[in-house]
């Protein structure tokens, strides 16, 4: 089940996306690590809403825009829990870690602190120190101590605290989990999970603000994924951790607190597809992530104006889905990027690349790409809103090439 | 599960009062993953530690020890080690023939003179305890079992080789023999090494079972001012990991001397930096050398935890085949070259008669038909064809994704012929 977003009878009153409004007293404590999450409030009628302060939820059935969003039938209705992504991330690493005595986890800080984010939180009590590995502060060294493990029979989860700690175990992702396979000649298995929250947050600063998937999408051998709803937050997850390929799993800081009715049922989703979130006959926009959200916003306006917006999550950012990409570009013939990578040698910037190559006689029009601009990301809070792409220019963007 | 360190081996000088030992014992079942170091009531004096040191160099207790068999080793055990230090001289030797003949290209990096550290430490393993090395990794794969043809032949580049082919002089790596590589980048080894030590605790551990494994880092003084060698020295005392790190200290970083880039070049000092034993011992001598590592390899079975040992050697050529070896003063390689281990392990055999001239020349006759029969089989082998380009990358060939036709990229029946677009 996609997260949808409602609210849409309030759409009218709010054509920019102005996130400062959904600033909520974080849920999760962290101390020296204060920021300002998205906290979502679940309406009685279970339905999932984003940054509802009362402002915002619906109150005007008769605006309500039925099609605004996809809807998946509900087919878990009456069966089906609901909880925040970072408790079905939880959810899915317990639920493999019981499955198999051989998966563990190792980062700092998720034994006893439970995580920064609170992913691991209780598994540490539950598996024990060594099962959940408090880690000193050395990356390279322990992610290559992961895929040593996992060489030799583990299934280790790593984490990051945050992506970003990630390039000080570059040399480890790139030689040995990417490539040791291969040059073993097939003989040794590398069948990690490397995890942690990246994307731009709440003025965390340049360095916490980074998004590492344009750095690692040309390492060979490694699968990348980019999870945006709880459902798909424990599906990715739990088929991480089954894959037998190094995957690295990318949340993002501020979507932890999305709240999403997730079936009670063992389920994994396919690491290699994406995701249809609204069918559209006009334009196809592509995106992943926290931008998914930002689609959807903007999503909501383009309706209202008459626009029919097909929008995909790519979810797994290596290797590209072309097959449910190629069938929207041939159907909408005309392509919208939306991500948070920069926009040199970004995702976005491969994807292009990729449709242009193979799809070319489908588009009507160039393959436009949204990214976040090639800065640090600014401390400032007005700076770091213009680095990012806000619903807005999605519209302006969506508006321009389908004229 | 941590035990309070406790230095009560023969590694450890005699001396009481410089013990780097914890008061209080935890109890066994303890969980507690983590150091339970305090420091000493006593403040030391520093001039006064250096010199009562509670790590001392290994020559001193061999000569203390008075065993009541005056011999280090019986006659197969001799043998044994003399076949193992003739094979990994005979193979190098070879390849450095093929390499001027053009049957292998790129870096190959020989072990010429350093037999000694790798027959001493790796005879002493089962199958199933692990090896890691560097780039300088031929002998370390053939003294662990690799056979000689499958090493040849990923040198040759063959389909043959242990790696396919795919891997080259840099990566030898076997399954069967847990030989986990072969690593271009130095430094990076350790860290999978640590890893693989780490399952070796877990089976024990989490997964009940009958585990004592352990697991043999080799690599250079260069890598000893290396990050990923500090944070895996950390890793390994803190969680008591059942792993040996030997440090094959050869003096020279391709042309840089140890002495012009190490601030405090005795890199065994380093260990009791970490609350593990430092050894330092004459990397020349094998049966030097299995002594150490008899005492480090039972410290780890027993769950004792890391060993930092030093072995002063020498490499006789060059730092690879590429390298023409100008920097080193031609002394320096005549007194290394004295104390070639091979010449020293024949002596003493003979000496010691445990073994004679007859049945030493037998074996470097048998050695010298294995490596000359590997070179035919390398030879023979074929080269890999086109379709092995594309296996391999993926465990799971799923991982190139779906292509447009909806179906995955490895269904395409071109990915077997390596010709598929992914």
């Amino acid at each position: 089940m996609s997260a949808i977003i409602h609210g849409a009878g309030a759409a009218t009153a709010l054509t920019t996306f102005n996130s400062k409004k959904l600033v909520a007293p974080c849920r999760t404590n962290l101390p020296a690590r204060s920021k300002r999450c998205i906290v979502v409030a679940g309406s009685d009628d279970a339905s999932k809403s984003f940054g509802s302060s009362s402002v915002l939820s619906v109150r005007r059935p008769q605006k309500l825009i039925a099609n605004a969003v996809a809807t998946k039938t509900d087919t878990s209705a009456t069966t089906g829990h609901e909880l925040l992504l970072f408790e079905a991330l939880q959810e899915g690493l317990e639920e493999e870690m019981d499955r198999d005595p051989h998966v563990c986890v190792m980062g700092e800080d998720v034994g006893h602190y439970g995580g920064s984010y609170k992913v691991t939180k209780g598994l540490a009590d539950k598996f024990g120190d060594l099962r959940v590995l408090d880690t000193p502060i050395c990356e390279n060294a322990f992610t290559g101590m992961g895929i040593g493990a996992a060489m030799t029979g583990l299934r280790p989860v790593i984490e990051g605290m945050n992506m970003g700690f990630l390039l000080l175990a570059f040399n480890q992702i790139s030689n040995n989990c990417g490539m040791l396979h291969y040059t073993s000649g097939g003989q040794f298995t590398i069948p990690v999970v490397i995890r942690g929250p990246g994307g731009v947050g709440r003025q965390l600063g340049a360095e916490h603000s980074q998004r590492l998937e344009s750095y690692f999408q040309s390492i060979p051998g490694i699968q990348m994924v980019a999870c945006s709803t709880p459902y798909n937050a424990k599906g990715l997850m739990k088929a991480a951790i089954r894959s037998e390929n190094p995957v690295i799993l990318f949340e993002h800081v501020l979507l932890y607190n999305l709240k999403e009715k997730i079936p009670d049922d063992d389920y994994i989703c396919n690491l290699e597809e994406a995701e249809m979130v609204r069918p559209g006959e006009h334009i196809t926009i592509l995106t992943y992530s926290r931008m998914r959200y930002h689609v959807m916003q903007a999503a909501k306006t383009l309706v209202n104006k008459g626009y029919d917006p097909e929008v995909i999550d790519i979810r797994s950012l290596k290797p590209f889905d072309l097959y449910t990409i190629g069938n929207s570009v041939k159907k909408t013939h005309r392509v919208l990027i939306v991500e948070e990578c920069m926009r040199t040698g970004g995702i976005g910037a491969s994807l292009t690349a990729a449709i242009n190559e193979n799809f070319h006689d489908y588009l009507d029009a160039p393959v436009m790409c949204l990214s976040s601009q090639d800065v640090p990301t600014p401390y400032a809070g007005t700076l770091e809103e213009w680095t990012v792409v806000q619903p807005a220019q999605i519209v302006t963007a969506v508006e321009q090439l389908c004229q | 599960m941590a035990t309070a360190f406790s230095a009560t081996l023969p590694l450890h000088g005699s001396s009481q009062e410089n013990r780097l030992c914890f008061p209080t014992r935890l109890p066994p079942s303890s969980s507690f993953l983590g150091s339970t170091r305090s420091l000493p009531v006593r403040r030391l004096n520093h001039a006064h530690a250096a010199r009562r040191s509670p790590v001392v160099a290994v020559q001193e207790i061999v000569k203390e020890k008075k065993p009541t068999n005056p011999l280090l080793i019986t006659k197969e055990e001799g043998l044994v080690l003399y076949e193992d230090m003739i094979l990994g001289r005979s193979f190098e030797d070879m390849c450095a023939q093929m390499y001027y003949r053009g049957k292998m290209f790129g870096f190959v990096h020989l072990y010429n003179g350093q037999e000694a550290v790798s027959t001493g430490f790796i005879k002493l393993l089962t199958k199933s305890d692990s090896v890691v090395s560097t780039y300088r990794d031929h002998v370390h794969a053939l003294s662990k079992g690799v056979s000689a043809r499958a090493v040849m032949s990923e040198l040759f580049g063959k389909v043959t080789g242990c790696c396919r082919g795919q891997g080259g002089s840099m990566h030898m790596f076997s399954k069967e023999h847990n030989m986990l590589g072969g690593f271009a980048f130095i430094g990076e080894g350790i860290p999978v090494a640590t890893g693989a030590a780490f399952t070796s605790k877990y089976k024990r551990e989490v997964l009940k079972q009958d585990c004592d494994d352990v697991t043999v880092a080799f690599f250079g003084d260069g890598t000893c001012n290396n990050g990923q060698f500090y944070e895996c020295l950390n890793m390994a005392a803190l969680y008591k990991l059942p792993i040996i790190f030997v440090v094959e200290n050869n003096l020279w970083a391709i042309g840089m001397s140890h002495l012009r880039s190490t601030s405090d070049p005795e890199i065994w000092k380093k260990g009791p930096a970490f609350g593990m034993p430092g050894v330092h011992v004459d990397g020349m001598d094998v049966l030097k050398v299995r002594e150490v590592a008899k005492e480090a390899v039972t410290r780890a079975r027993r769950g004792e935890g890391p060993t930092l040992v030093e072995c002063e050697t020498y490499r006789f050529r060059g730092h690879s085949l590429a390298d023409p070896d100008e920097l080193r003063d031609a002394a320096e390689k005549a007194k290394y070259a004295a104390r070639d281990p091979i010449t020293a392990l024949k002596k003493y055999l003979i000496e010691n008669k445990l073994a004679n001239e007859g049945e030493l020349k037998t074996i470097e006759k048998k050695i010298d038909d294995l490596v000359e029969e590997a070179v035919e089989f390398a030879d023979a082998s074929p080269q890999p064809g086109r379709s092995q380009l594309l296996e391999n990358v993926f465990a799971d060939p799923k991982g190139f994704g779906i292509g447009p036709d909806g179906r995955y990229r490895c269904e395409d029946p071109k990915f077997t012929e390596g010709t598929a677009q992914v």
